[in-house]
């Protein structure tokens, strides 16, 4: 039986520029199952960013319901919302948003600095594992600027995974990355969701769109398109394909 | 637990930015540093001050009869005859606080040694003055107490007396002066004192036993004060209240009778002196005191540009879970350990400054406890004042400006 992570009744977000008032999102509504890896798409100023910030519980809608993991987000306080965001959301962000100049074990570790029941052992040996995960077990000592691009967006994957939450919300993972790299980290999502960890991937690339299970489409804040996506490109054969042009 | 972790948060971020922290704490190192030293030159010129009035005699007590009118007439305290032996008798039988006591009477003559005359003083006083006075002797020997009841003609005199009457390297001692035409065998010779605080020459005098100057020179049976020493300086103004309850109880006064004696001690004189070394010492503390506020500002000021600097990463930490305290608590704990470690830095400064001083400007020092204390809390406090507002702005930041902060 799938368990529904994600559940959006009616949601309105309205921003008020001095006497004009923007509509972000207009009233949508639906809902994410567990182990699904969804994309949002939409070109700017469609809504996009307003739905992930509220997905990521940084934002509260104006009107309707939003409910994570069966908890209703509305009405909450600020440090509530802020145990939700450590405790059921994975960030990943187009910029990696690394601590410089501090080891990926630390970057790691950060999310679990701010959970007071898990000591500082078990910290460390999370953060080992989900860098473990990523690939990165060599290199747990390395600061972001010891790392490609592509090896610091693995350690903000580290770090979205070391909280175990149960959803991880990407905005342009891929963005500052080259094509290669970008399979590589897509591949990495798959192999993720795979193991049954539901991702939430916003971009405004159609071709990264193709490696997910299901696309959304915004514009002008409105869900226009919604729908399950019958072929599911791997992240992976397509990376082997472009090793095969190298050569 | 939380806040362990933001201790070690912020112990990172100090680690991470070693030479901005230094030079901000470069502020409060220097502030607390002079605060330290100024305040051991203070402290150390007031024990200085003190102990150079301690060696005038500062535990002396001196007990005069009141002036009084008779007759209409004012007339002096030393004419007064109502301080007895009895008096200083009961004194010395009753208090307990003294540990030296003379009689005192004095007169004005001239002192003759052959062709040589001069005028002088001649205090008539027992061997207790000595102690009293702290003075030594340079030659030969005080009177006895056998001398003193037999009212000897012996004297002792001072440097100048003997540098007026005597001429260049003769012996005063064994030689015979006179005093108003009275005969004294010279016995000893006292200490150069120098002038005192008032410019006195306190080398011009003779000493003698009290009861010849009473009986040859001045002929008179009463005192005209009594001398006497406290057994220590915090103890002087006890030793004054005991002093004048036997007075009172000896004089014979009621409840509302007032005074008709007085009893003075050095201590007054002391206050005069510590209370301008203490003026002192508030001038450079507080020049001290700007100085750390200065430092202060420094820390206000880099923390401010660190919240700001940092705005990307407090946003990447709300959106991790840090809650507004948590950030809070990560910039005023920096903020308190950039103070405190230069608290701690300046403290050891400060020491070193002092050390230095007192050994190569040969100044005297005394570095205060409480000073130390002071200096470290006012320290801590400071970065808690001025850590508030950087941490409080940065707790106040929305995640998602925060995290689109460029």
């Amino acid at each position: 039986m799938l368990q529904k992570i994600i559940k959006i009744e009616n949601l309105k977000r309205e921003f008020k520029m001095g006497d004009e008032v923007v509509h972000a999102l207009k009233g949508i509504s639906f809902g994410i199952d567990s182990g699904e890896f969804v994309t949002v798409m939409g070109s700017s100023g469609s809504g996009k960013s307003t739905l992930l910030n509220i997905l990521g519980c940084l934002d509260q809608p104006t009107s309707g319901s939003y409910e994570i993991d069966g908890l209703a987000v509305k009405n909450l306080s600020k440090n509530e919302l802020a145990n939700i965001r450590n405790q059921k959301i994975g960030f990943i962000f187009q910029a990696y948003n690394l601590l410089p100049r501090t080891s990926a074990i630390e970057n790691v570790e950060l999310p679990l600095l701010y959970n007071s029941k898990i000591t500082a052992i078990e910290r460390r040996e999370r953060a080992i594992l989900a860098l473990e995960k990523v690939g990165l077990g060599e290199r747990l000592y390395h600061t972001p600027s010891q790392l490609s691009g592509g090896q610091q967006q693995r350690v903000a994957i580290a770090r979205s995974l070391v909280n175990d939450p149960v959803m991880i919300l990407a905005d342009e993972a891929t963005g500052n990355l080259d094509t290669r790299t970008s399979y590589e980290i897509m591949s990495l999502f798959q192999e993720l969701n795979a193991q049954g960890i539901t991702i939430t991937f916003v971009t405004h690339e159609p071709d990264i769109a193709t490696f997910s299970s299901r696309t959304l489409v915004l514009k002008d804040g409105n869900i226009i398109k919604d729908e399950k996506n019958i072929k599911i490109g791997k992240a992976a054969l397509e990376l082997a394909k472009l090793s095969i042009d190298d050569n | 637990m939380r806040i362990l972790n933001s201790i070690k948060i912020a112990f990172k971020a100090i680690v991470l930015n070693k030479i901005r922290t230094l030079l901000t704490m470069l502020g409060i190192i220097i502030g607390v540093a002079s605060v330290i030293a100024m305040l051991a030159i203070g402290e150390g010129s007031k024990q200085s001050i003190r102990q150079q009035i301690s060696s005038m005699g500062s535990n002396m007590i001196t007990i005069r009869p009141g002036a009084d009118m008779r007759g209409g007439v004012r007339l002096d305290r030393s004419e007064m005859q109502s301080l007895t032996f009895a008096d200083y008798e009961a004194i010395k039988e009753g208090a307990s606080l003294l540990s030296y006591i003379t009689p005192e009477v004095s007169g004005n003559g001239q002192v003759i040694n052959g062709s040589n005359n001069w005028p002088s003083s001649i205090y008539g006083v027992n061997p207790d003055y000595l102690s009293i006075k702290a003075v030594g002797l340079k030659s030969g020997s005080m009177f006895t107490d056998a001398e003193v009841r037999s009212a000897s003609k012996v004297a002792v005199l001072g440097q100048t007396v003997v540098d007026n009457i005597f001429g260049e390297g003769e012996d005063p001692l064994g030689k015979t002066i006179r005093y108003n035409n009275i005969p004294f065998k010279v016995i000893g010779v006292l200490e150069e004192k120098g002038e005192n605080t008032f410019g006195q020459d306190q080398d011009d005098i003779l000493l003698a036993p009290y009861t010849t100057v009473q009986k040859r020179i001045l002929a008179i049976d009463y005192l005209q004060s009594v001398l006497a020493s406290a057994v220590s300086e915090e103890k002087a103004p006890d030793a004054v209240d005991e002093v004048t309850e036997i007075m009172r109880a000896q004089h014979r006064l009621s409840e509302n009778e007032s005074d008709d004696f007085s009893v003075r001690s050095m201590e007054e004189l002391i206050s005069t002196f510590s209370s301008t070394s203490e003026m002192l010492t508030v001038l450079l503390v507080a020049i001290a005191g700007i100085s750390l506020l200065i430092g202060g500002i420094g820390i206000m000021n880099i923390m401010y540009v660190s919240v700001k600097e940092r705005t990307k990463e407090v946003g990447l930490r709300m959106a991790v879970g840090g809650k507004g305290t948590d950030i809070m608590l990560q910039f005023l704990i920096e903020a308190i350990l950039i103070s405190v470690t230069g608290g701690l830095i300046g403290v050891f400064l400060g020491l070193g400054a002092t050390f230095f001083i007192e050994k190569l400007l040969n100044w005297p020092t005394s570095v205060a406890l409480y000073s130390i204390v002071v200096s470290f809390a006012v320290c801590a406090l400071t970065g808690i004042f001025f850590g508030w507002y950087p941490a409080r702005k940065a707790a106040a930041l929305d995640p998602i400006t925060a995290l689109r902060y460029e």
